[in-house]
This record gives structure tokens, C-alpha cells and sequence, in this order.
């Protein structure tokens, strides 16, 4: 499930926006692959459709003016992240801090935040 | 804190929230109206409305001490608690309790898989660990053995089984609470209790004989509320080498009673996984012949009109998991036995293929016929996908689907027991005002059960999204469930909104039954602390609130 092909590239690179800390991008990484690539991810959805309903979802909502995946998204920073997944959006419901504390939800917009800049 | 629990003023609740504090630590108390919400029930019929089962706090301990010592502050307070694993049970109230007000104790934090044994078969899990996290953590391991997850896999095998979920591999596997093997539990005293071998100390057999001796009380944690499960062990299916499937086509709506039978004598051999049956001639809904034939149940008229359109009346798609030579000798001894039964029969081999099946493989949509099956739950791959159902689509791209709900009525499992549901359901929804659309001679059931068939009834009723399109809707829901119960249908889970009134109808000898799980529950738990009102379970100290979500 784990994005691995982008891991060794986090250890060893420059990340382009140098605010970004590699351990934070890779925890992101790997709490987005759990918790959120399951429905926002790649790959193709159940019973024949061609994508995750969460990927979608904003494929339908966005028609084109945003990218579908949101690992191709570049405009959700933390408080962003923090307003959808606490308050839910849609057929999405809230997430709880014991399911995915604050600094969590921020390492998740770090890692958003590096996927995106690969991606472009 | 803008919700308090029934009877406990707002000064001893605040002395509570700071023993909790003490307990879990003070990150792991919510108590504000932005931590609370996410406890809420996001698909609620009644959201937003005074009677919406909104908790006062939630608490997420880590350890079983601090369960125990939650479960102590809370008979001191007298506070009733309410216990979630992953929270995640949509359909069927979400994290959300029965009484509103309770505090929600979270168990997410509790998310580690104590063991796998993948020689002798099984899992031992804490509550906050989701079918996700046990399937990663074997894959991590490259260990030999399936789980069998529901639908949506960020649920918890802990919660999903109490909750009496199913899922769709092999036998029994598919009906998680049977295939639970010990339980450890949070008595309302706080106590920590054992069930099956785990009661003698120094067994090494607690996952693999749950009975242990004297009465077995590990039915009562099933939609029950007699403590809280802290650790579950779980039967495990050992990985098959092969798996194939394959379809069986009957001509005449009469061959589907036949068809039952042999499936019935194959799944009770343990020869073959969840059948998936279906329905040809539901594609022809559109046609208004048919559609007067099928609510009238004019059965020689859908004969007649199945054979001009070249569809079978029903169909069945079987699984097999064994060897390549096992699964191929079940799919020939299927074939035999139906074809003994019901010659015309048509049978369409479907694809055969070593285990595990790679993700193309599960998500190949190019197999000889069209399959209904979801491969990857037949797998015992959790996901996400079926999350379709209720999100933003092409067809449903403004409005989501805000009323999503599970009613499921257990019906017999013969072709004539479906016929009767079929004609019966089509008979409630016309009393109640529905158009009968869903309960028609199309319906097929489902096996998700062993040994038992559900058919949904009452799904349909959901669909305005209004507040108050909502509250009627579930006026409405309780409307079937009553003409269901009239006619020996009742449903095997339920909502906290709808679970006093599934209650009501296992009335069998003035309500002996719940007498008798209440005078259990006020004896084990005499301060009702715990999950009041669930399964209509009511202890004294909360009876007054029976039934009160009804107005």
C-alpha cells in the first residue's frame, strides 16, 4: 500500500520547499497510505469502476479545475486539511484525534505538500 | 460541553472530566463541541435535531488499566458510557451511543495486534485495530493466513464481530462473531474477565476452544451491553493455493427452489464460499410487460417473457478455494448435482487462478461472463471502494446520500421462503406507501450468513436529504419494520435510532428474552453505566428513556 518508490527519493534529496522536513513528509506518507489512499488514492475502484470513490468524488466535483488525486493537489495546506477531515466533507465523515491527532494531519499537508512538487 | 449526561449536573460532570483526565491524560479527554463532533453520527436521521444522540465527551484510553479505571469513575459518577472500536459503523449509528449525552469511550488507541498464528489459525486483536491494519500486518509478515473483512475495511474485527458483521470468503469465517475464539472484558464492576480456555490461567488453548467450560456468556458482548471487549482472538482461513468461480444459470423463476436446495447441500459441506445469487430479469424493469408480470408474480408470464429476452430467471455465482485439482473437482461435482436436479441448468466456468490473486487480477473486470462479485472481499482484501455507494458520483454528483442505512430482515433460507419475502415485502411497501421497486420478484437474497439469508428491506426508504424528509423517513422505517414483524421478519442489526423498535418485535412470550437480558443487566451492571438502551437493552436507572427517540 506503501508508496515506496517515492521513499528512497525522500531520503536522499534536496525537497524542493525547504521548509519541508523529510521526517515529517515521510510520516505523512505513510499515515496518507493508511489512512487516506484507500479512498483518495490511485487505482481502480470496486465493481469496475475506474477509480476510488473518494478520487472520484473530486473527479466529478472539480471537473478538471482540480486535480482528482490529492497527491497531485497543491493547495491543502494543514488548516485546510485540519477544517475537511474534523468537520467531514460530503459522504466523508470527521476523523477523531485518536484516529488522526493534529500533528499528524500536518505531516499528512508536508507530504501532500512534496508529492504534489514531484508530480508537476 | 453543550451536552451533559441525563441527571448529572454540569459541576459533578466537570469533577468527572477531571478523573478521566487522571486516568487517560488530559489529550486524551475531549470535551469541546469541535472534538465532540466527530463522535456524532454523520449520516443521522435526526442530526441536528434535540433528540440527536450527541455525546457529552469522549475519553481514549491506551491500556486495559485505563479502561478499568474509566469504567470505575463512571459508576462513581454515575455516568453511562458508550464503547466504540474504530467507530466506523456506518449504516448503523457511527461512533454515536443510544443515550445522548454518554461519553464515548474511543478505543482507536488500542490498536495493537497481539499475535498471528499463522500454523494453527488465528488473531488476537485489541478493539482500536481495523481490518486494514491485520491485513498489512500479516502482508508485512508474509504470513500464510486470509481474514475475511466486511465491505468497507477500516472497521475493527473487534467491533464488526460484536456488532455481528459479515464478510464473504469461506464457512463460517464469513460470520465474524462465530469465528471469534476468546474474549477478554471490561466488566461493569471493572473487572477484567476472561471467556473460553482464557479463564484457566495458564492455558495455551484460548484461541482455539472458545467454550471453556460452564455457560459461555460471550454471546452477551454481542450487541450487548455487559462490558467492554478489550481483546478478541479470531479463527483465521489458511491462505488456499487456487481459487475459481463459476455461474449457474436456471431457466424458470420455480428452478430457483431446486437451486437453493443443492447450494444449500454444497456451502453446508463446506465445498464452496459465499454464492452470490442474482437476477437476470431485473434488466428488464424497464419493460413494462415484465414489470406487470413481476408485481402481479404472474410466474408463467416472467417464464414466457424470460425466454423471448434469452435470460435465465436466476443465477448463482459459486466460489471454490482449495487446489487447482480441489476447486476444479468442486466445480464439476456442482455442476452434477444441480444438473440432477434442474437439467436444463446452464453452467459458464469462470476463471480458475492461484492464490493470492494479484491486484490486477482482483480488479479484472474481463472474465468469461459478468461477474456480480466483488473480488476483493472474496480475496480477504480490505479497502475503500465500496464507499461509491455513498459519495459523489456521475449519477449523484450534487446530493449525497445522508440517509445511508443497513435493514436487513433474516429470512428462510429456501427458494420458497424468498418467493414469500419477495411477495410479502412487495405487499409492506405497498402499505406504506412505496413505490415497489426494490421488493420485487427480482429480489434475490444474500448468504452472507452460513447457514442464513437476509434480504434488505426498508433501504429504499431513505432519500431525503431534508430535516424533515429525514424524520419521516424514519417514521417510515418503523412502519416496515412493524409489518415485517407481522409476518415473521426481523432484522438482525439495527441503528441506535431503530434498536427499541427491532427490540420490540422478539417479543416471543411477553418479551421473555429482553426480561431476561435486563434482569442480567441490572444484576452485572446495577448502575447502567454501560451502553444503555443498546439492542433495547434498558437497566433501571435509564428505563425512562425507552423508546424516546420514537417522537
Amino acid at each position: 500500500m506503501r508508496n515506496r518508490l517515492k521513499l528512497p527519493v525522500l531520503c536522499t534529496m534536496v525537497l524542493a520547499a525547504s521548509t519541508l522536513q523529510a521526517q515529517d513528509v515521510e510520516l505523512g506518507n505513510t499515515k496518507f497510505q493508511h489512512s487516506c489512499a484507500p479512498c483518495h488514492g490511485k487505482g481502480p475502484g470496486d465493481d469496475g469502476r475506474a477509480l476510488l470513490p473518494g478520487t472520484d468524488a473530486l473527479r466529478v466535483k472539480y471537473q478538471g479545475s482540480q486535480p482528482a488525486l490529492l497527491e497531485e493537489r497543491t493547495d491543502l495546506p494543514a488548516d485546510v486539511l485540519m477544517v475537511y477531515l474534523r468537520k467531514g466533507s460530503w459522504s466523508m465523515p470527521p476523523f477523531r484525534k485518536t484516529e488522526l491527532s493534529d500533528s499528524e494531519i500536518r505531516d499528512i499537508a508536508a507530504y501532500l505538500e512534496f508529492a504534489s512538487s514531484q508530480s508537476r | 460541553m453543550a451536552v451533559l449526561p441525563p441527571g448529572v449536573s454540569a459541576v459533578r460532570f466537570a469533577a468527572a472530566v477531571e478523573r478521566f483526565k487522571d486516568a487517560v491524560g488530559a489529550d486524551w479527554v475531549f470535551t469541546s463541541d469541535d472534538d465532540v463532533h466527530p463522535y456524532r453520527d454523520h449520516f443521522s436521521y435526526i442530526k441536528d435535531q434535540p433528540n440527536e444522540l450527541i455525546p457529552s465527551a469522549a475519553v481514549g484510553p491506551d491500556s486495559v488499566e485505563q479502561v478499568q479505571e474509566i469504567v470505575r469513575i463512571a459508576n462513581e459518577f454515575r455516568i453511562p458510557l458508550y464503547s466504540i472500536s474504530t467507530g466506523k459503523n456506518f449504516a448503523y449509528g457511527g461512533p454515536s451511543p443510544n443515550v445522548r449525552g454518554s461519553v464515548v469511550v474511543d478505543l482507536k488507541r488500542m490498536n495493537r495486534v497481539l499475535e498471528v498464528d499463522a500454523k494453527r489459525n488465528f488473531a488476537v486483536v485489541e478493539p482500536g485495530v481495523s481490518y486494514i491494519d491485520l491485513y498489512n500486518h500479516i502482508q508485512e509478515r508474509g504470513l500464510k493466513v486470509w481474514i475475511d473483512t466486511p465491505d468497507p475495511g477500516w472497521g475493527s474485527p473487534i467491533g464488526n464481530s460484536l456488532d455481528h458483521g459479515i464478510g464473504y470468503t469461506l464457512g463460517f469465517y464469513r460470520d465474524h462473531f462465530g469465528a471469534h475464539c476468546g474474549m477478554e472484558v471490561v466488566l461493569p464492576s471493572g473487572e477484567v474477565m476472561r471467556t473460553g480456555m482464557g479463564a484457566l490461567p495458564e492455558s495455551n488453548s484460548w484461541h482455539e476452544y472458545k467454550h471453556g467450560f460452564g455457560p459461555d456468556p460471550a454471546g452477551l458482548f454481542g450487541q450487548g451491553n455487559f462490558g467492554i471487549v478489550t481483546k478478541m482472538g479470531f479463527r483465521l482461513m489458511p491462505q488456499p493455493e487456487h481459487w475459481r468461480n463459476g455461474l449457474v444459470s436456471v431457466p424458470k423463476r420455480a428452478d430457483f427452489i431446486a437451486l437453493v436446495e443443492v447450494v444449500n447441500y454444497l456451502t453446508d459441506l463446506g465445498l464452496i464460499g459465499e454464492p452470490w445469487y442474482g437476477s437476470p430479469l431485473s434488466a428488464l424493469m424497464e419493460n413494462s410487460d415484465f414489470t406487470a408480470a413481476a408485481f402481479a408474480f404472474n410466474e408463467d408470464k416472467m417464464d414466457q417473457l424470460a425466454a423471448a429476452a434469452g435470460l435465465a430467471s436466476f443465477q448463482v455465482e459459486l466460489q471454490f478455494y482449495g487446489s487447482e485439482g480441489t476447486t476444479r473437482a468442486g466445480w464439476d461435482y456442482a455442476q452434477e448435482l444441480i444438473t440432477r436436479k434442474i437439467p436444463a441448468a446452464q453452467f459458464t466456468a469462470g476463471e480458475s487462478l492461484p492464490v493470492p490473486l494479484t491486484r490486477e487480477q482482483i480488479a479484472s473486470t474481463t472474465g468469461p461472463y459478468p461477474t456480480r462479485m466483488r473480488r476483493n472481499i472474496t480475496q480477504g482484501v480490505p479497502g475503500l471502494g465500496v464507499w461509491y455507494q455513498t459519495s459523489r458520483t456521475e449519477f449523484n454528483p450534487n446530493s449525497w446520500n445522508e440517509t445511508h442505512i443497513g435493514l436487513f430482515s433474516l429470512v428462510g433460507r429456501s427458494g420458497e421462503a424468498v418467493f414469500q419475502a419477495q411477495k410479502d415485502f412487495a405487499e409492506i411497501s405497498a402499505i406504506v406507501g412505496l413505490p415497489s421497486v426494490f421488493p420485487n420478484a427480482t429480489a434475490t437474497p444474500v448468504n452472507w450468513y452460513q447457514h442464513a439469508f437476509l434480504m434488505g428491506n426498508g433501504f429504499r426508504a431513505g432519500g431525503e436529504n431534508t430535516p424533515e424528509g429525514k424524520i419521516k423517513s424514519a417514521q417510515l422505517l418503523r412502519r416496515i419494520l412493524e409489518e415485517n414483524a407481522k409476518r415473521g421478519y426481523g432484522d438482525y442489526r439495527a441503528p441506535p435510532m431503530l434498536q427499541d423498535d427491532v427490540s420490540d418485535q422478539y417479543s416471543f412470550n411477553n418479551h421473555v428474552l429482553r426480561r431476561f437480558n435486563e434482569t442480567l443487566k441490572n444484576a452485572i451492571d446495577p448502575n447502567g453505566i454501560i451502553s444503555p438502551g443498546r439492542a433495547g437493552i434498558w437497566p433501571v436507572a435509564y428505563s425512562a428513556l425507552r423508546g424516546s427517540l420514537r417522537s
